[in-house]
């Protein structure tokens, strides 16, 4: 069963929402940049299963964003902020 | 009495860059130690504490190691936490879930080079992976053939493995490379023996980022029947490499230049023609009696995980890496003068930006840069003041491979970032050759050329 247009939009809002919380500069604004870009790069897709398998991706890769947030806040630095920031 | 008061000069410009530099470090020490006496005598702001600290310096040397992607930390997790199996356990659970891990990422290692999953070893990293290709092939076709071709801008791993070779009595051919940084083809062929059993030539440069022309190379080797090594560690997962379109025999990988783990890397062994070698670690005979020892299934897994992860990203990071790359050149070329990049405007990998700064001590400018991690060349050698030996190779003028920089850029390097080197490196730049006897000279119009500065 191909996700609806409302399931696509709220798991993009989760992983953006997910990305912005990695402890690490870099990562964050990595995770961001890429679901944008990934998103902005699948717009067209029409393919009810294609558009399952791609949802089916999304949702594995939020669950390895949370997973991997929350490793990224254990063994974060203490402030250490990156001259950008 | 010329020649002594040039010398004389020489010394005070040299003593006045070092003092320069004592006197930078000093300052930085003093406003560190302000800070701290600062915040402990201000008890009051306790919260605002943390903020005090200083800030960690952007990350810009993309050739000598790489944060891994969280992808592959996910991917090794498990292997680290629950599944500790030794993968060459044959007795039970433990071990066959651990070789299925390894047989997974030797599959994702191959389909990233095109090869046969058979044909992938694991090692403990490039220096490895150069090590056994070179003195393996060398020693098992020792009776037949004792020549070895090489470059002079070859990684000291693959120099030093070659320099170890002419010791056990083989004969080794260190081509020069063009001024672009790449070998003549026709050299190439004219050095070719008949007793030459192996070339060895990287892919991508590790200093200037130079691709070799390797499918060409490989068919030159091909037809003479020459094995072919390519240490590809820089290479891997940034440009597309297949070993049987370019024809290559053996093929060097690295775990963390791939946004993997450090402590692994892998060899590519052509199975057909078959290329043998002789071991050089003799033990329990794993990975097909080329490397015995415990394959570290947990680094192994990200190895696997980051050649398909790299395989995913090539294109997306291949056209972003390309576009900073230029924004980073442009932006610092069109502010400064006298900026030389080093090796070839085309045939180089964009994420290795090699810029000299003329008239500017490379050293000074890096400690002047300390909120940005860069180096002059390659980690190995990083620790020595000496200019880089591959600098000197594309015939690069002694004062200009001293004040050469290596700017690398990264899958997690953002725009903000390359501004900030940017306004950085111009600030800096400007400001260090304001100091210098030399840049002075230079707008004086002396031609720098006709100073003879050393008396021998």
């Amino acid at each position: 069963m191909a996700a609806t247009p409302r399931q696509v939009l709220g798991l993009y809002k989760q992983l953006l929402r997910e990305g912005e919380r990695f402890a690490n500069y870099n990562y964050r604004s990595y995770a961001i940049r890429r679901v944008k870009d990934y998103f902005k790069d699948k717009r067209g897709l029409t393919d009810p299963a294609a558009i399952s398998k791609e949802y089916q991706y999304g949702v594995k890769s939020l669950a390895l964003i949370q997973r991997q947030v929350a490793v990224s806040h254990m063994y974060s630095h203490a402030n250490a902020k990156q001259v950008v920031e | 009495m010329a020649a002594t008061a040039r010398h004389e000069m020489k010394r005070f410009a040299f003593s006045l860059s070092r003092n320069g530099l004592l006197w930078r470090r000093a300052l930085h020490h003093q406003t560190a130690n302000s800070q701290q006496t600062q915040v402990t005598e201000d008890k009051s702001t306790q919260t605002e504490k943390k903020t005090d600290v200083e800030p960690r310096p952007l990350y810009l040397d993309a050739q000598a190691t790489n944060p891994m992607d969280p992808r592959v930390l996910d991917a090794m997790l498990p292997y680290l936490v629950s599944y500790y199996g030794n993968p060459h356990s044959r007795t039970h659970a433990y071990g066959w879930e651990s070789e299925e891990a390894v047989e997974k990422a030797r599959k994702q290692v191959a389909d990233l080079i095109g090869s046969d999953p058979r044909e992938v070893v694991f090692t403990s990293g490039a220096t490895e992976s150069n090590n056994m290709a070179i003195k393996g092939v060398a020693n098992f076709y020792r009776s037949k053939k004792n020549h070895i071709i090489t470059t002079q801008t070859e990684h000291k791993c693959v120099l030093d493995s070659c320099r170890f070779l002419e010791n056990e009595g083989f004969e080794v051919t260190y081509l020069p490379v063009k001024s672009n940084g790449i070998i003549d083809l026709q050299e190439f062929k004219d050095a070719i023996r008949p007793s030459t059993s192996l070339a060895s030539i990287m892919t991508v440069n590790n200093e200037i980022g130079v691709k070799q022309p390797i499918a060409e190379i490989g068919e030159i080797c091909r037809e003479n029947k020459v094995f072919f090594h390519t240490d590809a560690a820089q290479a891997i997962g940034k440009i597309p490499v297949n070993v049987n379109n370019m024809k290559i025999d053996l093929m060097s990988i690295s775990g963390h230049k791939v946004y993997g783990p450090k402590g692994v890397g892998a060899l590519y062994i052509r199975r057909r023609p078959r290329v043998r070698i002789e071991p050089m670690i003799s033990g329990g005979g794993q990975e097909r009696g080329m490397r015995s020892g415990t394959v570290p299934h947990t680094l192994v897994v990200g190895l696997g995980s980051a050649c398909e992860v790299a395989q995913q990203e090539m294109e997306y990071d291949r056209e972003r890496i390309s576009r900073l790359s230029e924004r980073l050149i442009h932006g610092i070329t069109s502010q400064l003068d006298h900026v030389i990049r080093n090796g070839d405007p085309v045939e180089t990998y964009d994420g290795c930006v090699n810029l000299s700064f003329a008239y500017v001590e490379g050293e000074s400018l890096l400690m002047a840069m300390k909120q940005v991690a860069l180096s002059s060349g390659s980690a190995c050698t990083s620790a020595s003041l000496e200019p880089s030996y591959v600098l000197r190779a594309v015939g690069a003028d002694e004062d200009l491979a001293h004040s050469s920089i290596r700017f690398g850029i990264g899958r997690f390097t953002t725009e903000e970032e390359i501004d900030f080197t940017i306004s950085k490196c111009v600030s800096e730049v400007t400001k260090l050759r304001q100091m210098s006897p030399l840049w002075e000279m230079v707008q004086e119009g002396i031609d720098l050329k006709s100073i003879q500065w050393t008396q021998h």
